[in-house]
């Protein structure tokens, strides 16, 4: 029971203070095994090669992985409430802020600044995927040659998976069809 | 069907279906929450994300709890939560008792690289679709280049990034007047 307890404790403190997506809450899973001894950093980093090679969002993954790996299912199952509920409560108090001052000409300055600098991270977040997926930036570096620069094959599947997703008969299908057609892709060429 | 179910497998099936990061789930949001629920719009989705950036919290829980909030208040917040959480808990237990070498298996590897390039594209669909709505005159557009390479080559902090360009945001409707 105190397990269970102290469990939940550390993954609400988590979820309390890693602000900025699962990956600011790797430093926080840290401590936390260095501090308790449940679990040593080479599990930790292979935690987190599961988390990212699985879906559902990172930081939830690694919640249930640490929670299992202490506590069996019932720990994988508090230490994910324990992450969240920090989430929830001041989610719906700025929900509920937000509400109330809708029309309030602050609250739309603040939009007007917070908008483009969302779409700004949303422009940076697509551009560290195609880092890391369609170029090879160490290969570049290594040799030079702008033809090393480019993954071609995983280029290619990106261009076609937008041309696809423009082309009007295929233009309605749901992002998760390309998803599952470019994971088979991924297999069966080898990527 | 019960609203509270909806909002639950629609959120669970995002977060079955959201493979690496809070990002990845922008698309899916705005085919499914947007444009076949009506729950919220591409401008809400793109607040909710940036609010989730600089408060506590995993953003793809941020972003769920605020939806099902806005829609169905706090019983709906809550629905929508642990819909996207469900798919994370039962698909990492499985793996844990099962499957620990699953990241290094061949074919996972592959299949990721054919994933990752394709979330490249979706997510640069998800960012052209909003950007109409968010760069509407030069100081936003200045804030949208600004946050993208303070981002990109200095990597700092998105939270940061968030709060400033709110405050220059504040600053700049102020010195005109409050109008427009």
């Amino acid at each position: 029971m105190m397990l269970y307890l102290r469990l939940f404790a550390e993954f609400f403190c988590t979820g309390l203070f890693s602000i900025g997506g699962g990956l600011a809450t790797i430093p926080f899973l840290q401590d936390i095994g260095q501090r308790t001894g449940w679990f040593t950093s080479h599990e930790l980093a292979n935690m987190i090669a599961i988390s990212e090679s699985t879906p559902g969002p990172m930081g939830v993954n690694m919640a249930t992985y640490v929670g299992f790996t202490t506590a069996g299912i019932p720990g994988s199952i508090i230490a994910t409430a324990g992450l969240i509920t920090p989430s929830i409560a001041v989610i719906i108090i700025v929900a509920s802020i937000l509400r109330r001052f809708r029309d309030n000409k602050y609250v739309d300055a603040v939009f007007y600044g917070l908008r483009p600098a969302s779409t700004g991270l949303i422009a940076a977040a697509c551009w560290s995927v195609i880092t890391i997926s369609l170029l090879d930036i160490p290969g570049w570096q290594a040799d030079g040659q702008l033809l090393t620069l480019f993954n071609w094959r995983c280029l290619l599947l990106a261009v076609a998976v937008f041309l696809l997703t423009r082309f009007k008969p295929t233009r309605k299908l749901h992002p998760v069809v390309w998803i599952l057609l470019s994971a088979a892709a991924g297999v069966l060429f080898q990527l | 069907m019960n609203i509270y179910l909806d909002l639950f497998t629609t959120f669970f099936r995002t977060g079955a279906c959201t493979f690496g990061g809070g990002y990845a789930m922008l698309p899916i949001l705005q085919r499914d929450v947007v444009e076949n629920k009506g729950w919220a719009t591409d401008e809400e989705l793109t607040d909710y994300f940036a609010i989730g950036q600089c408060t506590p919290g995993v953003i793809a829980v941020n972003t769920a709890t605020f939806i099902g909030y806005k829609y169905k208040g706090i019983l709906g917040g809550i629905a929508a939560t642990l819909g996207i959480v469900c798919p994370s808990v039962i698909i990492i237990t499985i793996i844990a008792l099962f499957l620990r070498t699953f990241a290094d298996l061949p074919a996972v590897a592959h299949a990721f690289s054919g994933i990752r390039a394709c979330v490249c594209t979706l997510i640069l669909n998800a960012a052209l679709k909003i950007w109409k709505s968010a760069l509407i005159d030069l100081p936003t557009a200045l804030i949208f280049v600004a946050v993208f390479f303070l981002s990109v080559l200095w990597g700092l902090s998105p939270s940061i990034l968030v709060i400033v360009s709110s405050i220059i945001g504040l600053g700049f409707k102020r010195a005109r007047g409050w109008n427009t």
